[in-house]
């Protein structure tokens, strides 16, 4: 008997679409640990696991990869980690193999690799419950017999198993002092077909290929109904995330000015006051009025993703991504944006090829992202007649619409064009080939769904909640000093730092149509975008709440503003490159500030020639 | 019904057509993703089917190998012959 390991470090590791999550949310419940491997963006998800004799074992959910010659960060994390390489991971003590009972031949392969490693391994034989309503026989005794290796049948989302698995991994920990990797380089082709031989071995019988899937497929990948119900699906989803986070998104922003107004109420005129009411209860608002979208963007992704409809929506998209140098995988990434960017960058993690990873990240702030649409809405509710226009007398759409909804598309054709032109310059490289596999559809498990987007939502609080909170602080008092003297007669903004970083830039702007006010206003606006409006209501020395500034500004602006003024500045919020949180995530998803930089110079001259385009052409039409 | 074998490429696979593969031109395609084609099923001697084409030009392909549903572009289509079975 040996003496048992202080504290044992297990690994799940397994194919993509094993049901590897779910069944380490199963293991460990949603008191998990998530964080960074050091140097790369690959998550670290552990967890404690409880063995039925009362010890605890560390447990760690590995990326999910076909083999251990990687081709991703994700894919080396988990090779690396098997093998011990991984620096600061402790060295596993066992490996539990999570393989899907219904796709058994290809999934066996991967144990087979594993088991060369000589390290003690156990193997999870998930969705049992699947193969069998397919009418699939797995005899999990004969498969444990040919293995050498302890073999559980185990449905992670019916919680069917996990004792024995448990029991299992004891049994090993105790049993098989931990044996040093050997790593050798497989011949795949040969494990293959001794794991297609096992797997024909120990299968009873084999039922119909996943019927379901087959029905579903035939309708989401139809020539006709599958564009349509993407269509579908991606309209239930705007509607989603802009109708219904309406309401909790106005609870919020009262909150926000509830707590502001006592504050005010509370505190004496002077700069602490200043600081908590517009700094500090200022900056807390512009993180928490966004989350409701997110975290409805979030529920929509994570369904898609585990119903087995992401892949499909990819296959869909590829034709088209291709023609630009891009990959199927980049849409979900992109569409994301449209809530926001930073949600939508950190999204790419899923496409392997660091060149389109990258390519995906640049253009993702093109996509006309919720920030945007206050600035939109002030300026179009200005200079945009609320007429309806149509043809043959039908007048069917409204103008103010038409312009927000050309506004989108200018930055979708933005996009594309910006995506082809950086694959022809600075991402240049071969493109590689879209190959993955279709998982069959599941019903999404509302435990998955839960832990997910509470790990999403807290990583985008600590990610631009953290950046936009600073920002938004580091700009308050940038426009709060150095005070103007008491005859000063214009606003205080002027005077300020931020005020006269705007004035320095004003001759930059001046050839593009945009005037003082324009230039004051863009600075602050690097906070969130949204912020330019309510910047442009202190410029114009507006009293009031935010509510009543918009109504206010837009009175003001159509008196102050020429038609192409405004027009050209649409044309930059197209691209608008000033938002400090994107920049920020994509320094962290990038590994370096040289990315950022050379995101915000392309946009910035992107922005500066669209709005100066726009601008001389309805100087010269108007 | 009496049956023929049809050499082919798997691009041109009608679907719904059983057939199995009898080559693969790993000389066309980088080390790593001749090593992807194994690792998701790809292999000679294993039995396909073509499911679905995409929308927009048919491409990319929809394919089962075996027990799995695989998506590729037709270029890497090009480089999988296969025996068709098809009814005389």
């Amino acid at each position: 008997m040996t003496v048992p390991l202080a504290n044992p470090v297990v690994a799940l590791v397994g194919n993509p679409n094993a049901g590897k999550t779910s069944l380490f949310n199963a293991l460990t419940g949603s008191r998990q640990k998530v964080g960074n491997y050091p140097g790369v963006t690959v998550e670290r998800k552990a967890g404690r696991l409880a063995m039925p004799d009362g010890r605890t074992a560390e447990l760690i959910d590995l990326p999910g990869t076909y083999s251990l010659t990687p081709r991703s960060p994700d894919e080396a994390v988990t090779r690396d980690a098997v093998l011990g390489a991984l620096p600061g991971e402790k060295r596993l003590d066992a490996i539990i193999a999570v393989v899907d009972a219904t796709n058994l031949r290809n999934h066996l392969r991967f144990v087979l690799e594993l088991r060369r490693l000589g390290l003690p391994l156990i193997v999870a034989l998930n969705m049992v419950d699947l193969a069998e309503r397919d009418g699939t026989t797995i005899d999990a005794a004969q498969l444990a017999t040919i293995l050498g290796l302890p073999v559980i049948a185990t449905v992670a989302v019916r919680r069917r198993g996990l004792e024995a698995l448990g029991e299992a991994v004891a049994a090993t920990l105790r049993n098989t002092p931990a044996r040093a990797a050997d790593a050798g380089e497989a011949d795949i082709r040969l494990l293959q077909r001794e794991a297609r031989a096992i797997a024909d071995t120990v299968t009873l019988s084999q039922g119909a290929r996943r019927r379901w899937s087959a029905r579903l497929d035939a309708v989401a990948l139809h020539p006709v109904a599958g564009p349509l119900l993407l269509a579908v699906l991606l309209f239930a989803m705007f509607q989603g995330v802009f109708a219904w986070a309406e309401a909790p998104m106005q609870w919020l922003a009262s909150l926000v000015i509830a707590g502001q107004n006592a504050a005010t109420a509370a505190l004496p005129d002077g700069v602490w006051r200043s600081l908590i009411v517009d700094g500090v209860l200022g900056g807390v608002g512009a993180v928490v009025v966004f989350l409701p979208q997110i975290l409805i963007l979030f529920f929509f992704i994570l369904c898609l993703e585990q119903s087995g409809y992401m892949v499909r929506a990819a296959f869909l998209m590829d034709k088209m991504m291709a023609s630009v140098g891009l990959n199927g995988r980049a849409f979900i990434p992109l569409i994301s944006s449209f809530a926001c960017a930073v949600p939508g960058i950190m999204a790419t993690r899923t496409i392997d090829s660091p060149k389109d990873r990258l390519t995906t990240i640049l253009i993702a702030p093109l996509m006309t992202c919720s920030a945007r649409l206050p600035v939109y809405a002030v300026v179009i509710g200005a200079f945009i007649p609320a007429t309806r226009v149509g043809w043959f007398g039908l007048k069917i759409f409204g103008l103010q619409g038409l312009v927000l909804f050309g506004l989108y598309v200018a930055g979708v054709v933005g996009a594309l064009v910006a995506a082809w032109a950086l694959r022809h310059t600075v991402t240049k490289g071969p493109s590689p080939t879209f190959l993955m596999e279709m998982p069959k559809y599941q019903w999404p498990e509302p435990r998955d769904i839960g832990i997910g987007l509470y790990q999403r939502a807290k990583a985008f609080v600590a990610r631009a909640g953290g950046i936009i909170l600073l920002s938004t602080i580091a700009l308050w008092a940038l426009a709060t000093w150095p005070k103007p003297p008491a005859d000063w007669d214009r606003p205080a903004l002027e005077y300020s730092f931020a005020g006269r970083i705007g004035l320095a830039l004003e001759p930059v702007f001046r050839p593009i149509g945009f005037n003082k006010e324009i230039a004051l206003a863009l600075v602050p606006g690097m906070a969130a975008r949204e912020v330019a409006v309510s910047a442009l209501g202190t410029v114009y020395s507006l009293q009031g709440t935010d509510a009543d500034h918009s109504a206010g500004l837009i009175e003001k602006l159509r008196g102050q503003w020429e038609l192409p003024t405004a027009l050209a500045f649409l044309a930059w919020f197209v691209f608008a490159p000033q938002c400090i949180s994107t920049l920020a995530v994509t320094r962290r998803e990038t590994g370096g500030w040289a990315w950022p930089a050379f995101m915000f110079t392309y946009l910035f001259a992107a922005a500066y020639v669209a709005a100066g385009v726009t601008y001389w052409t309805a100087k010269a039409l108007l | 019904m009496t049956s023929a074998r049809l050499a082919l490429l798997l691009e041109h696979l009608p679907a719904g057509t059983p057939a199995t593969i009898t080559a693969i031109d790993r000389g066309g395609i980088d080390p790593h993703t001749a090593q992807r084609l194994h690792e998701l099923g790809f292999d000679e001697g294993v039995d396909v089917e073509l499911l679905h084409r995409a929308p927009f030009g048919g491409d990319p392909l929809a394919v089962r190998v075996g027990n799995m549903v695989v998506a590729l572009r037709r270029s890497m289509a090009r480089l999988i012959e296969i025996d068709a079975v098809t009814p005389a």
